[in-house]
């Protein structure tokens, strides 16, 4: 229309000049409530812990030596490798993989039927999908704390129809954790990649069907490496922020069920917490998230040229 | 030989299915919140005696104290958080090419892209260190940084379907640069500055983990109340509450949608 004939230009002579003003808050406040707190942490997980909480300014490798070195109780013996905290952040990823794995055998079909609907019923079925990524996560896990506890709805269903003679015993379990992380981060799966199939054009499909392609070839060989981009984002919007999870691991598991995010608040909690150590295991998953992160820009980079 | 490229067999079932899974929880927190009956096992009636307990009963004081503090922050948080994102999102779409202008990206969407815990510890150990003292304003300030990047997509998103040739014809009229944003780019970008308010003011409002470690002894938010609660054994009371503040959450994203569809409408440049 006649605003449309124009080139589109965002860059405006009237804002121009003054845009590092524009920016100095961001800048200031994420700079200096954000950069710095992680550099400090940085520092902080080469320190020495204090009993009761917080440091002692001395420099040390005790909180990474700890996490991977078990020299007894009173440190004097030769180390040997302490699996507990390994095996913690193994659990991690495994969990992690695992929603993500879920969420997109889940999330892809529904995001490919939603991107097929008529554009009128389209927006309301997305607004379904965003309900729920809105509703308070803490609420949500407890939601789904209450329906598969021991004598909850459930159990009391399967009871009821004779499915089960007892209930199952889902609480507490890995299992319980999983099925927590895959709903609490279900539509962050959705979304990207619904965004991806609403842009793919359908023509590639019948040209396809046109050279007698079978349906799911079709599906396999062209849909899926073109949407490829939005199934990377989903994944890693569901792995990221599985990967860290406190709620899900500490409202639905157990002692047996410890992820990175038990491991990272215990360390803060009380007494017996040790902040350098928790400032280490901090890092160590920062850094993952970091390593994951890099691989999707690289990806994005290279698609791009 | 055709066949329909955009229907699969079983995908509208499993979209039923992930429905059925988003729902069905929260759902049956809804009707066991009206369970007639002090123990959460046993169904035994339709009463409102919980919504009741949680205004009236003996944890009421504690409900109120923490949803007072949870609307103050959110509110003060929102607005703060809303008002330098929309400054950032001037500067960067308006602001052409400049150096360091994908690091400027990177750093506002930093908040989204360190783990929460992360952030949580991080933030802890800064305001431990420089003798921050913990409470209601390091709950606010947190919460600041981390709506910061929640605001600024939606505004900046809005902002990159508006040309400037508005700010340029109110220039010409001499308009000065506030005038200039006050009645000309204000207005245009009002729906984008909402839904990014909205946005920051649920984040907020939601949050848990970076409030439970920077909140201090003493300070509850609606979060930390109901799973200080929780933690000793899921009460009816709970489920009252939670069902209140579901539907406090879907009224907010329900508004917040409706704002985006009338900002689609009035969109100016959106030729196609």
């Amino acid at each position: 229309m006649a605003a449309g004939t124009g080139s589109g230009r965002t860059v405006s002579a009237t804002f121009r000049p003054i845009r590092g003003w524009l920016l100095l808050p961001s800048w200031a406040i994420i700079g200096f409530f954000m950069v710095i707190p992680v550099l400090l942490m940085l520092v902080y997980s080469f320190l020495t812990k204090e009993f009761r909480g917080g440091v002692i300014w001395e420099p040390t490798l005790a909180a990474y030596d700890q996490f991977l070195f078990d020299r007894g109780l009173f440190g004097d013996e030769p180390p040997t490798i302490e699996w507990a905290y390994i095996t913690i952040f193994i659990r991690s990823i495994l969990q992690a993989t695992g929603a993500t794995l879920l969420c997109l055998l889940i999330g892809f079909p529904t995001a490919f039927f939603i991107a097929t609907r008529p554009a009128h019923t389209r927006a309301i079925w997305l607004f379904l999908i965003t309900i729920p990524y809105w509703v308070n996560l803490l609420i949500r896990t407890v939601s789904v704390r209450f329906l598969i506890r021991d004598n909850g709805p459930l159990n009391d269903f399967l009871l009821a129809l004779g499915l089960v003679d007892q209930p199952l015993g889902l609480i507490n379990t890995n299992f319980a954790v999983q099925l927590g992380l895959f709903y609490s981060y279900l539509p962050f799966m959705v979304l990207p990649i619904y965004a991806a199939v609403e842009r793919y054009n359908f023509a590639f499909s019948e040209a396809a069907s046109d050279l007698y392609a079978p349906k799911w070839t079709i599906l396999r060989r062209i849909v899926i490496p073109v949407v490829k981009p939005g199934i990377i984002a989903g994944c890693i919007l569901v792995f990221v922020p599985s990967l860290g999870a406190f709620l899900a691991p500490d409202l639905l598991g157990g002692a047996k069920t410890y992820m990175i995010g038990s491991l990272i608040e215990e360390q803060f909690k009380g007494n017996a917490g040790n902040w350098p150590f928790g400032a280490a295991a901090s890092m160590i998953l920062l850094s993952m998230v970091l390593v994951v992160l890099l691989f999707y820009a690289r990806g994005q980079s290279r698609e791009g040229a | 030989m055709t066949f329909d490229v955009r229907r699969y067999r079983g995908f509208f079932g499993l979209t039923m299915l992930c429905l059925f899974i988003l729902y069905v929880p929260l759902l049956v927190v809804m009707v066991y919140s009206f369970n007639d009956s002090r123990s959460i096992t046993n169904w035994e009636g339709v009463s409102l005696r919980w919504y009741v307990d949680v205004f009236t009963g003996p944890e009421s004081e504690k409900f109120k104290q923490a949803a007072w503090n949870s609307l103050t922050i959110a509110l003060s948080a929102a607005i703060v958080s809303t008002t330098i994102a929309t400054a950032a999102a001037i500067g960067m779409v308006r602001g052409g090419a400049f150096r360091g202008k994908s690091a400027t990206f990177a750093l506002i969407s930093l908040p989204i892209m360190v783990p929460e815990i992360v952030t949580a510890v991080a933030t802890l150990i800064f305001f431990s260190t420089i003798a921050f003292p913990l409470g209601t304003l390091s709950i606010l300030v947190a919460h600041i940084v981390f709506c910061i990047p929640f605001a600024y997509l939606p505004i900046s998103a809005r902002l990159q379907g508006i040309e400037a040739s508005y700010e340029e014809a109110a220039q010409d009229l001499y308009a000065g640069r506030w005038a200039t944003f006050r009645h000309v780019l204000f207005p245009i970008m009002g729906p984008g500055i909402m839904s990014g308010f909205l946005l920051a003011f649920i984040i907020s409002l939601d949050d848990f983990i970076i409030t439970n470690f920077v909140k201090g002894a003493g300070v509850e938010t609606l979060p930390t109340a109901i799973f200080g609660s929780v933690k000793q054994g899921i009460q009816p009371n709970i489920m009252a509450l939670s069902t209140l503040l579901l539907l406090f959450s879907i009224a907010l994203v329900t508004l917040s949608y409706f704002i985006g569809k009338r900002g689609e409408a009035l969109q100016p440049d959106r030729g196609d």
